[in-house]
């Protein structure tokens, strides 16, 4: 992750500093690399260059790139499927996205695994299964070796929707984290819909972020169209947990502009829900803001769309030239130690 | 002497005291020492490295294969093998497909106390090793001896690979050694517990004894039954099943697990596929019934496969 670029600290609410609208033109760039990107990829499925899902962040990229600016290196990142700009600000590279997509052999899963499944363990991308809340205890278990190993002050991120607060892994990472008083920052984005379950056939209380009561833990709540707000709550939570003050959870609020994947039209929400405040795109939000405090001219947004553009090009057209995986050379070979392989199991 | 289940707690100090990456994660296991004593003295021993989980198994597990990918060798004991279908989606779906997808290995032991006992009931008795047997990406270790009890839970901790070590607690007391073993056979080898040249036995774990003590009645008639511990059910030692179905042409598969789709169905596919031309007689297998493991000791009794139906079973089997 070599081109990993990182605060020295999160930005703070209590401590605004001066280097908040630099913090910002930088979120803002991710968050644009990553819609241009997705939007690329998404042309490509159109265009039937993809096998298998794609899953967009729309709508979402100001939420999942505060986790990533407020992460540092050696802190835990577990993505879930709309966290493109967070990846890209954590630093997982364009190429890592582009060859998985496209299921390159060069990419980091080889083709076995494809799309948003993908991650670097060993630099602290998670690469998530589809079993919603399954990942955090795995957040919880690396902060645990952490912890072993004298590490101190490093913080895991996990990212997950409205819907995944239904699932028991939720429940019990996040009690096991509360337990074990890890500095673990959980963001859950209530985006109003799991695939096409609207929230009230999700869960029955008043606010998510109440249920960091129940767990002992801290609670916060974000507007997810404001791209300064999740920066400073979801960057406070991160600070918080660095700090020692134990598990975080974020609940921040949006819409979700795309369908659940770009084979859902998404008509299942209605069009006065479109019209509310939380259906703001925060792409949109963010830009005008950059405008209107002057921390940025028109002439640099429209270098920057170029710019990026221009680096999702590239990285497409590396990864469409790259090798498909060949079975025959594929080693079919689940476990580390070659001798233990079942060998009359191989199914053939 | 030394029970099967001292042994499983001197291989667990043996690995805390021998590799600083192993730390022990379970329900009632630190102080308390776990409900059947495993861990007993081992919190006292290593202080912060025997922890009480919460009653979370899905979350036990998760936190595992996170430790084990930051460099830990995390030992979870489950209270029960019945217990660890709650955390069945992180050993078979994260744990179990970690290497293959990222090429980074997954160091676990999962400790399944595992079977039945009198009086133990549906939620307390379960064997599960063919259903963690059908995933790739696992290894699943079934000692039926106090030796292979100890070497193959130390071996279990040194691999990379998660492991489900299926330990049964019909054995834990009854079961007695004179020491434990300098050396043992590895992973992945079955082992002839009783030579014979009339009939094979391929079992693994508890039914183990129960089969040595049918071979023993039947020698009373004469007969010569040959009696194989398989070990390990994952990977699957075939070819010294087949070797010694090609001395003595009967194989009968025995296992205390539900009959459908499990291991003595696996043993059998391969004998009929690969050794088919070895056979005198065609194979034959035997399991508990197919229902709920039962409470009652009478009921319990004739649930599972006993030295008396093995017999009868092996009897079947020679009149074949």
């Amino acid at each position: 992750m070599s081109d990993m670029l990182h605060l020295a600290e999160a930005p703070s609410r209590a401590g605004k500093t001066s280097d908040f609208p630099e913090t910002y033109c930088r979120a803002y760039r991710w968050m644009l690399l990553a819609r241009i990107a997705e939007e690329k990829i998404a042309s490509l499925f159109r265009g039937g260059r993809i096998t298998g899902g794609v899953f967009l962040g729309k709508g979402q990229e100001a939420i999942s790139v505060a986790m990533g600016i407020a992460l540092k290196e050696g802190d835990i990142f577990a993505p879930l499927i709309r966290d493109q700009a967070g990846r890209l600000a954590f630093g997982e590279s364009l190429l890592d996205f582009t060859l998985t997509y496209l299921g390159a052999r060069s990419g980091p899963m080889r083709g076995r695994d494809g799309n948003v499944h993908r991650g670097r363990p060993r630099e602290g991308l998670l690469p998530m299964i589809s079993h919603l809340g399954a990942m955090v205890s795995v957040v919880n278990g690396m902060l645990m070796a952490h912890r072993f190993h004298g590490k101190k002050s490093t913080v895991g991120a996990a990212s997950l929707g409205d819907g995944a607060t239904s699932t028991g892994a939720f429940h019990e990472a996040l009690n096991q984290a509360a337990v074990e008083k890890l500095p673990l920052v959980l963001v859950v984005t209530n985006n109003q819909y799991a695939y096409s379950t609207p929230n009230d056939r999700q869960f029955a209380c008043n606010d998510l972020v109440d249920k960091a009561l129940g767990y002992g833990i801290a609670g916060h709540s974000v507007d997810g169209t404001c791209l300064e707000d999740c920066l400073y709550g979801i960057g406070d939570a991160v600070r918080q947990a660095r700090e020692g003050h134990g598990p975080q959870l974020v609940i921040a609020s949006n819409l979700r502009l795309a369908g659940h994947g770009e084979h859902d039209d998404a008509q299942y929400v209605p069009p006065q829900v479109k019209k509310l405040p939380l259906g703001r795109d925060c792409l949109e939000v963010a830009q005008a803001k950059l405008l209107q405090n002057g921390w940025t001219e028109p002439a640099s947004l429209e270098t920057w769309s170029r710019e990026c553009a221009l680096q999702v090009d590239e990285a497409v057209a590396f990864a469409l030239r790259e090798p498909a995986p060949d079975p025959a050379q594929e080693d079919w070979c689940a476990l580390s130690h070659r001798h233990l392989v079942d060998g009359n199991a191989t199914g053939q | 002497m030394i029970t099967y289940l001292e042994a499983i707690r001197e291989a667990q100090r043996q690995a805390l005291e021998n590799d600083p990456r192993v730390y022990i994660y379970g329900q009632d296991i630190g102080t308390f020492g776990g409900a059947f004593k495993a861990t007993k003295g081992l919190a006292q021993s290593f202080p912060g490295r025997v922890i009480d989980s919460p009653i979370s198994e899905d979350a036990m597990m998760g936190s595992a294969i996170g430790a084990a990918l930051q460099g830990m060798r995390p030992v979870i004991e489950m209270q029960f093998a019945d217990f660890s279908t709650v955390g069945f989606n992180q050993i078979v779906n994260q744990a179990a497909t970690m290497f293959w997808r990222t090429g980074e290995s997954c160091p676990i032991t999962v400790r399944l106390p595992s079977g039945g006992t009198p009086g133990s009931g549906p939620f307390h008795s379960q064997n599960l090793e063919a259903l963690y047997a059908h995933y790739p990406g696992l290894i699943i270790l079934t000692p039926a001896t106090v030796e292979d009890a100890y070497s193959m839970l130390l071996e279990a901790i040194a691999l990379d690979d998660p492991v489900i070590f299926c330990e049964h607690k019909y054995l834990y007391y009854h079961l007695k050694a004179e020491a434990l073993p300098a050396a043992a056979l590895p992973v992945g080898k079955a082992r002839i517990a009783r030579t014979g040249r009339d009939a094979t036995v391929v079992t693994y774990s508890a039914m183990l004894h129960e089969a040595l003590a049918a071979a023993e009645e039947l020698a009373g008639d004469g007969w010569e039954i040959e009696v194989i511990d398989l070990r390990s059910v994952k990977p699957l030692d075939t070819d010294t099943v087949l070797a010694s179905v090609a001395r003595t042409g009967r194989v009968l598969a025995v296992g205390e697990a539900w009959p459908w789709g499990g291991v003595t169905a696996e043993v059998l596919a391969r004998v009929a596929t690969d050794g088919f031309n070895l056979l005198d007689a065609p194979p034959m297998r035997l399991n508990s019934k197919d229902t709920p493991v039962p409470f009652h000791p009478n009921l319990w009794g004739t649930h599972r496969p006993t030295a008396t139906t093995i017999a009868n079973a092996i009897r079947d089997l020679l009149r074949r």
